[in-house]
């Protein structure tokens, strides 16, 4: 089953302290993984540290999931950072600011494997 | 050695109380920072020299600091749309010497307000911005709202030192003289601290705003039964609260700035303070990332008479934000070569406006390898400003400190690669012309 989300990203701790440790396991650890509530991740059948695969309009990635019940039902939330980025709207609809909150996506399982840092950037050149 | 009362090169907070102990000159403990800041100070892995390649995809090999910096100039030299990016993680010094060489090669000069409070400069322009410094702030204040940013994640000493707990002239109670309300998308760490959460639907802050100024404006009658999410009653509740208070502050991030209105939530939320200013005092501040990016704006007005986003290929200052953005020259494949420093595109930008740069040199100013050295062509590693340099830089709320050095190091300044690019580039252009 597949859910139909709103997407954003934005800041943590974590990420904050790998920003300089980019090419580290902890800044993986830190920016790449999808956070919903509980019920939206049992709609999925999905556990902490399975991968999802999250698409937009703009793009896909896969990255593990988390739960955080903060979120209300539908709203799911990846770290600013390489793995946010590949879904996020390119758009500034004419004001210099692309579009890295409120994107309608779709969440769904997956087995495939979460690509590192290199390999995200990889497949921008 | 413990050097005492030393400045947080991290966010916008710029902490100035951290003790850092220093042993034969290694930075071995930080007391008084959050965890990002002691993350940052203590350091992590770092380029270690120069670095050049032709094919993105190939290996870098180590250059000498002048093959690197010739290099470079001669690539932006003979570049007709250079965009010059980043700067936010730097002092002014080298920021004064990034406006020079964008006039030298008539580039455009961006920083990474751009994808982070850049819309907030637009709603500036649209209506000013009624607001004060963050000192007080901390003695003044009787409600505090944080509306679309998350301190205890991004700016993790902020309540702590300015907003919610600090005990001050008129708020001897501290954290009990303040009511604070979090307005989110989400119940984020920060809306858990708070008295009031007031949830709000992505992209319906607009909504919720206006509802706010008609309520203040006693027109509560137009407001209909939930605007954004938010029950009319509960509004009508917040919109007295902030008429009835003697000092109120608005905080707000990334989720007005970024989310669907973009720089008109902005200009919509300025109007509100305005308005309350009729009532009570109140102020907005915009909770800035960079320890510096409130800098670069300062440098970047008093040299070319605006923010960010400056194009000087007609040879005076050109801004049109939505034009002159980083992520719109990019995705309109204008740029024909990419200048990083202080700031990390690659990190932070959608990946298509990544894949622009990836079709074009990318020459790359920082210590740290990220997401913009796997795009590089050319890598110039320099000091960490705040740890191995000092300098001048501007707090959220546009004060000027002086950040400290707190070890020696042999790697160049930013500053001193920019002399050297900007020298290059003058014997470049002055021997073809």
């Amino acid at each position: 089953m597949n859910l139909n989300a709103t997407f954003i990203s934005g800041r943590t701790v974590n990420q904050g302290c790998n920003l300089e440790n980019k090419t580290s396991q902890a800044y993986f650890d830190a920016a790449a993984y999808c956070e919903m509530n509980s019920k939206d991740a049992s709609s999925l059948g999905v556990e902490p540290g399975n991968n999802v695969k999250v698409t937009t309009d703009h793009g896909s990635v896969v990255v593990p999931m988390a739960i955080c019940d903060g979120n209300p039902d539908g709203l799911v939330f990846i770290p600013m950072g390489p793995w946010a980025n590949a879904v996020v709207d390119p758009d500034t609809k004419g004001c210099g600011m692309p579009g890295f909150k409120g994107i309608s996506a779709v969440v769904e399982p997956t087995d495939e494997k979460a690509p590192t840092m290199p390999e995200l950037m990889a497949r921008l050149k | 050695m413990i050097i005492k009362d030393v400045l947080c090169p991290f966010c916008g907070c710029l902490c100035d109380d951290l003790a850092v102990e220093v042993e034969n000159n290694k930075v071995v403990d930080v007391k008084h920072a959050c965890k990002i800041g002691t993350s940052k100070i203590m350091g992590h892995d770092r380029i270690k020299a120069p670095m050049m390649r032709d094919d993105k995809n190939g290996e870098f090999r180590e250059v000498s600091y002048d093959e690197a910096i010739n290099e470079s100039a001669k690539i932006l030299a003979n570049s007709k749309r250079p965009l010059l990016y980043g700067w936010a993680s730097g002092i002014c010094e080298m920021m004064k010497k990034g406006v020079l060489l964008n006039e030298e090669v008539g580039g455009i000069i961006d920083n990474t307000a751009s994808v982070c409070h850049g819309p907030s400069a637009l709603g500036v322009h649209e209506k000013g911005l009624p607001t004060g410094t963050l000192g007080q702030f901390a003695n003044r204040t009787d409600l505090v709202i944080f509306w679309g940013c998350n301190p205890v994640q991004a700016h993790p000493r902020h309540m702590s030192r300015y907003s919610v707990f600090p005990k001050g002239f008129f708020a001897s109670k501290g954290r009990k003289s303040r009511k604070v309300v979090v307005f989110d998308v989400r119940k984020t760490d920060t809306a858990e601290m708070a008295d009031e959460y007031v949830q709000v639907n992505p992209g319906e802050d607009y909504l919720v705003l206006s509802a706010l100024r008609a309520i203040v404006a006693d027109k509560a009658d137009v407001v209909p039964d939930s605007v954004g999410g938010v029950p009319k009653e509960k509004l009508v509740e917040l919109g007295e609260a902030m008429k009835g208070a003697k000092y109120g502050m608005v905080y707000f991030g990334m989720g007005l700035t970024q989310s669907r209105g973009k720089y008109k939530n902005i200009d919509n939320a300025v109007s509100l303070i305005t308005e309350l200013n009729a009532h009570g005092k109140h102020s907005i501040l915009p909770m800035r990332g960079h320890y510096n990016v409130t800098g670069f704006g300062q440098v970047c007005a008093w040299e070319t008479g605006f923010v960010n986003a400056v194009d000087m290929s007609r040879g005076i200052p050109y801004y049109n934000p939505g034009e002159t953005c980083s992520n719109d020259l990019l995705m309109r494949e204008e740029i024909d070569a990419a200048f990083v420093i202080a700031g990390d595109a690659g990190a932070h930008f959608p990946a298509q406006s990544i894949a622009r740069m990836g079709k074009v040199p990318v020459i790359q100013v920082d210590p740290f390898h990220n997401p913009t050295t796997e795009m590089a062509n050319i890598v110039i590693p320099t000091k960490v400003s705040g740890v191995e340099l000092e300098g001048t830089a501007y707090r959220m709320d546009s004060v000027s400190l002086r950040m400290r050095k707190l070890v020696d190091v042999d790697f160049p300044s930013d500053e001193e690669v920019l002399d050297k690019i900007i020298a290059k580039i003058r014997e470049i252009k002055g021997a073809s012309s």
